[in-house]
């Protein structure tokens, strides 16, 4: 697949001498959903920014579709619908005007149609005359989204799209980042959500610090990183673990009545078979197991804590 | 050139204009109706003419261009202002914009409000006082180019300011005390020598002169002076414009 948007060596230093983006180096690929993970502070929003053309660059470059975003700002930024993090709405004008409004300032001819479908999907064409300031946070965060949808861009940044937005919208979103994806747009998410980032992303990146230290593709980003825990159920409860199996690490649960043992998957070998040969050398008899593959969050957390 | 964009931000401005219409016409109006009460009334019966022209009619242009610098200054401040205050200007930011057309969308439409309100203002004055004008394009000409200007004037002022009280302070401490004292309501020509040479520093007696020559053919400057120095005032404010845009200046950090 050929990339769309391509960051080579950006950095952001702001204002305050405060480095917020490290020598950036990103390509994300057409028609992928890309989810951007890190803890707060960690440059997403930067990141994003920088890219949309909210934020100047420091140094680095940045081309969306072949165009430059800075020396060929308008086919770059023309091909981009943006969700900001924050709620910043024009709090006395009604749905319809502001969708209306992105719509006129992408340069895009009117066309009431597609405005109404996309109020449409995202549920708010009932509310469509009402003032903004009269919507609740989840329904101004879709008229965010609406605006942003409002000039059919081919790529669509999506800062945290889902924060107080209720589970049941939350799949409705997410319903309509697929739809997206399926006509053929490129998705860039922000969340602190993994199970969202588990569920919609083909691929992942972990920035921390103003740094990428990783992208991967969801599965194989599970897959080399993932531990899985064994749990094995004791025909007869024990009361330690007996020293010589003081090596694996294990963990007693249940009421001694459970076994469990953290392994790596990615590694060479699991000891898994040595663990069952040095169980029934000291005597332990088992009645059932069961592996647990570990989640993303599990992931995140990890390797943030690394760097 | 991104002519809808042009046209969805002069348009939604405007829109503001209209949902506030009323008191965008009413007060000023009102305060227009004051000041000839106050000033055309009680002034003008003890001076009865200046250079030709009773006291009433003198002071009309004044009172336009009063109106005419002061909203235009608040219209676009504000209309820059409020945007960078909620946050909405990211769109503006990451819209395929140039800086030339935001400028054109958001000054234009400030622009547009105060040439409005100067009009009304003139057809209020009407009421009170016979009007005549001399050279109508000439005073369409200085109506907009002054508009246009402070309209400018008014946006560096909205992009500057970090907070509400900054966006009073230039209006307040700069631009009113210029204009009340740039010839609103006495001709240069009655002052002292030496006041009148400070008076000519003033940047605001220029275009008060030229605007009232273009009424009654009086004035106390040339008007090609007059001319002269409102196309450059327009010339700096352009050139701040353009700097602030080519650096981002408190709108990208
Ligand atoms: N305008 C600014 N001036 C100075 N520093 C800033 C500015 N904006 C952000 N920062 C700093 O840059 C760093 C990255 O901020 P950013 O908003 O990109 O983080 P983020 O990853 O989006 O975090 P979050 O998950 O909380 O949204 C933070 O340390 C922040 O304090
Ligand atoms: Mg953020």
């Amino acid at each position: 697949m050929s990339s769309v948007i391509s960051v080579s060596n950006l950095s952001k230093v702001y204002g305050s001498g405060f480095k917020a983006l490290n020598n950036i180096n990103l390509d994300i690929k057409r028609g992928e959903i890309f989810a951007l993970l890190g803890p707060n502070g960690a440059g997403k929003t930067t990141l994003i920014g920088t890219i949309c053309g909210i934020v100047n660059p420091t140094s680095g470059s940045v081309t969306v579709g072949g165009h430059d975003i800075i020396s060929d700002f308008r086919a770059a930024r023309a091909m981009i619908g943006l969700v900001p993090q924050e709620l910043h709405t024009d709090s006395f004008e009604t749905v319809w005007n502001t969708v209306s409004f992105s719509r006129g300032l992408f340069g895009k001819p009117k066309n009431p149609a597609h405005i109404e479908k996309v109020l449409k999907d995202l549920s708010l064409w009932d509310k469509k005359d009402s003032q903004i300031i009269t919507l609740s946070g989840g329904m101004k965060r879709r008229v965010m989204i609406a605006k942003a949808l409002s000039h059919e861009p081919q790529i669509l940044f999506l800062d945290e799209p889902t924060a107080g937005v209720d589970v049941e919208l939350r799949k409705g979103m997410w319903e309509v980042v697929r739809t997206l994806q399926q006509a053929g747009v490129t998705i860039i998410l922000t969340t602190h959500y993994i199970e969202e980032a588990e569920e919609m992303a083909d691929r992942i990146g972990v920035i921390t610090k103003g740094e990428i230290i990783l992208v991967e593709d969801k599965a194989g980003l599970m897959q080399q990183l993932g531990k899985k825990r064994l749990t094995l159920q004791l025909q007869h409860k024990v009361d330690a673990i007996p020293p010589a199996l003081a090596p694996y690490n294990l963990h007693l649960a249940d009421g001694g009545r459970e076994i469990t043992y953290d392994y790596d998957t990615k590694g060479e070998r699991t000891g898994i078979t040595s663990l069952l040969s040095d169980l029934r050398n000291a005597g332990i008899r088992i009645s059932d197991l069961d592996t647990e593959q570990s989640s993303l969050e599990d992931i995140f957390v990890s390797l943030v804590r690394k760097s | 050139m991104n002519w809808r964009a042009i046209q969805a931000i002069y348009l939604f401005e405007m829109a503001r204009t209209w949902r506030t219409l009323l008191q965008s016409i009413v007060s000023p109006v009102v305060s227009t109706s004051l000041y000839f009460v106050v000033f055309g009334a009680a002034i003008g019966s003890r001076i009865t003419e200046v250079e030709g022209v009773s006291y009433g009619t003198f002071i009309v242009p004044g009172l336009v261009m009063l109106s005419v610098l002061t909203q235009s200054i608040a219209n676009a401040s504000f209309g820059i202002y409020f945007p960078k205050f909620v946050g909405t200007i990211y769109e503006i930011l990451s819209a395929p914009v140039s800086y030339f057309e935001i400028v054109v969308g958001y000054v234009g439409a400030a622009a547009t409000k105060s040439i409005i309100l100067g009009l009304i203002i003139l057809a209020t004055a009407g009421l009170f006082v016979p009007l005549h004008i001399h050279h109508p394009w000439w005073m369409l000409t200085f109506l907009v180019l002054t508009a246009v200007t402070f309209s400018l004037f008014g946006f560096i002022i909205g992009i500057w300011a970090d907070g509400f009280e900054k966006l009073q302070m230039i209006p307040m401490l700069v631009v009113t005390p210029l204009t009340f004292l740039g010839g609103s309501f006495y001709s240069v020509n009655m002052l002292p020598s030496g006041w009148r040479t400070i008076t000519l520093l003033n940047p605001v007696v220029y275009l008060i002169s030229g605007f009232r020559w273009s009424f009654y053919e009086i004035a106390d400057v040339s008007v090609a002076l007059s001319l002269g120095m409102t196309l450059g005032f327009l010339a700096a404010c352009m050139a701040m414009v353009w700097w602030i845009f080519r650096t981002g200046y408190r709108l990208k950090n």
